[in-house]
């Protein structure tokens, strides 16, 4: 019998472990996951649905493999835990909405498809804001989800069932996604490893579309090495994603050891200005610092249109949101308001009563900025901020290797704090959204805690398709601070 | 930025919303904020630069020598798929293989259509 101290501390490792030194079956491991998720996940919420059947079949796949003597696949046994914003066969996938309340996927999105292959076990599904839209969870129309570490606090958003399983324990590994910093941002406030592709890398087939030119899928786990093992099995081209990358995948997990001497580590300038918490600037400064004492170089940057970010991200993402979301009418899956007239009329009373207020501003939004008049003054300028801040970036990174700074301004804010200043709750995104606009990869990892005991993420940023190099920098800096925190 | 009711209630039915008065009074106010926020676009100057391209990495990608062609189009070719009765089984209302919806032309006298 599996203890649940046990099960809140495995990671890959120790989870592959137990299956290949006989202490436990997969079968057993799942079923010690659905004893103890219904009662530790009872305050935070970060679960929307188990799926019990689904990771029953999986775990009997692996345990006639272990009996047959069968080499195990790479996520064998790896409990997981999948955003509700991805597509399950036969598992209910709200997206955090009332609209999709009913809606059982008939096909599985393309990460799912290949997490499975490789031996991961599907606890079920993470809770998040309603279609990916929020930096809180509160959004979803199912309840907000609580930080484990403060349950007064939010676990950030909109990934943040996600981030907050892992952080709980009640899932080793979780899928996320990230439109303008919807998995680091919540990685940062529940003390776990976050990562964003680059735009590209994993495939989003299945995926329910937020923004296209922005939506990317990755992993949240407790460690770098996790991380990069989920994401190793995600990468690739998928002919079913017609902007995913056609680029051979690297060997993730491998490269983690490589040294990190010489590496270019970029700091901006403008990230350490007004706004910024002092606790998180201390952690943030403390790390860079370690980071020199272990051999990176240490160089200024300046990325001048960061400012910019948030106005360019609000207008293309819903736009893009706008016109991705009008496929919800009431006509061939979810909710649909009954007794109306006509099909205008059904449209309009199912999409006012299946969508909650922030999803409502934001394909309001989304289409003034696109509607006759406006779309050079709003739309066409926003794709050449966007521009700008591509090549802001392309310069930064000819001096830098990588780019370095806080993920969030501040740590998890409180349950209520945002939820009347939408302005002021898209702010919390300043330090992420630049990535999503530019296409490149982003991984946030803890880098030390409040006094209070609140987590504080780091954020490194790198080249398009260079997650390898984040993935390194972060696992040796994972490392020093273990064995700094441990003396 | 300044939204009236009246642009409120000409983007909701563009957006096929049906917003409540309540809703529409929140919408002028919040829509308000955020346009004069994004309004700080105008200080930059941009005059003949390109916009963006519509995926952020292209540009990365032809560096690396991935072939436009083979990231963006797959082979026309035929392949299983959903089966009528899969694809129809999320339908709020279906029947004989197709979706049924309320009378898409209004008519003054009208009943609600049997869903």
């Amino acid at each position: 019998m599996l203890a649940d101290s046990e099960l809140r501390t495995l990671d890959l490792d120790a989870s592959r472990a137990l299956l290949t030194g006989r202490r436990a079956t997969a079968v057993e491991l799942v079923e010690a996951f659905q004893r103890f998720i219904p009662a530790a996940d009872a305050e935070v919420h970060g679960y929307l649905a188990l799926s019990p059947e689904r990771a029953l079949q999986q775990a009997r796949r692996l345990d006639a493999l272990v009996a047959a003597g069968q080499p195990l696949p790479p996520l064998a046994g790896l409990p997981m835990a999948i955003k509700d914003a991805i597509s399950t066969r036969g598992v209910p996938t709200t997206c955090g909405s009332r609209i999709l309340a009913s809606y059982v996927p008939p096909y599985d999105a393309t990460v799912v498809t290949r997490l499975e292959e490789a031996g991961a076990l599907l606890l079920g599904k993470a809770n998040c804001d309603e279609f990916a839209m929020g930096s809180s969870n509160e959004n979803s129309a199912y309840g907000a989800v609580r930080n484990p570490h403060d349950l007064t606090r939010v676990p950030g958003g909109s990934s943040g069932g996600s981030a907050a399983v892992v952080a709980a324990g009640t899932a080793v590994a979780a899928l996320g996604s990230d439109t303008g910093g919807s998995i680091r941002q919540p990685a940062a406030f529940c003390g776990v490893v976050g990562m964003m592709p680059s735009y590209g890398r994993v495939s989003r087939f299945g995926l329910i579309a937020f923004a296209s030119s922005l939506d990317h899928i990755g992993p949240l786990a407790r460690t770098v090495k996790d991380a990069a093992a989920v994401l190793q099995v995600i990468a690739g081209h998928d002919p079913l994603d017609a902007t995913s990358a056609a680029l051979p995948v690297p060997d993730y997990v491998a490269g983690l050891e490589a040294p990190i001497t010489g590496l270019r580590v970029g700091v901006p300038r403008e990230a350490f200005g007004a706004g910024l918490d002092a606790d998180v600037e201390r952690a943030v400064r403390a790390a860079i610092e370690d980071l020199a004492r272990a051999g990176c170089e240490i160089v200024d940057v300046s990325l001048p249109h960061n400012n910019y970010a948030i106005a360019t991200y609000y207008i293309i993402a819903t736009a893009e949101a706008s016109s991705n979301l009008a496929r919800f009418d009431g006509v061939r899956y979810g909710y649909r308001e009954p007794d109306s007239r006509t099909l205008a009329e059904m449209y309009r009373r199912t999409r006012d009563h299946g969508f909650g207020p922030e999803v409502k501003r934001r394909i309001m939004l989304g289409t003034y900025v696109l509607s006759a008049g406006y779309y050079d003054a709003f739309y066409r300028k926003a794709l050449q901020a966007r521009a700008l801040l591509t090549e802001d970036y392309r310069k930064a990174f000819t001096q830098a290797d990588v780019i370095l700074t806080p993920t969030t301004p501040t740590p998890a804010f409180r349950l209520g704090e945002k939820t009347e200043n939408p302005l002021e709750m898209y702010l919390a995104d300043i330090y992420t959204v630049t990535a999503d606009l530019v296409g490149i990869p982003g991984l946030s990892l803890p880098c030390g805690a409040t006094p209070a005991g609140l987590p504080i993420g780091l954020q490194l940023l790198g080249r398009h398709f260079e997650e390898a190099t984040l993935l390194r920098l972060a696992h040796r800096y994972e490392r020093r601070r273990g064995a700094a925190t441990a003396d | 930025m300044k939204i009236t009711a009246q642009d409120v209630r000409y983007i909701a039915d563009l957006a096929h919303l049906e917003l409540t008065p309540e809703e529409i009074v929140a919408m002028e106010r919040d829509l308000g904020a955020i346009l004069e926020y994004v309004a700080q676009l105008d200080q930059l100057e941009m005059p003949g630069l390109a916009p963006s391209p519509l995926h952020p990495a292209a540009a990365a990608l032809a560096a690396l020598g991935s072939a436009a062609s083979n990231s963006t189009l797959r082979p026309d070719a035929q392949r299983a798929w959903f089966t009528p009765a899969e694809a129809l089984a999320n339908a709020p209302s279906a029947g004989a293989g197709h979706f049924k919806v309320p009378r898409i032309i209004s008519v003054s006298e009208g009943t609600p259509e049997a869903e």
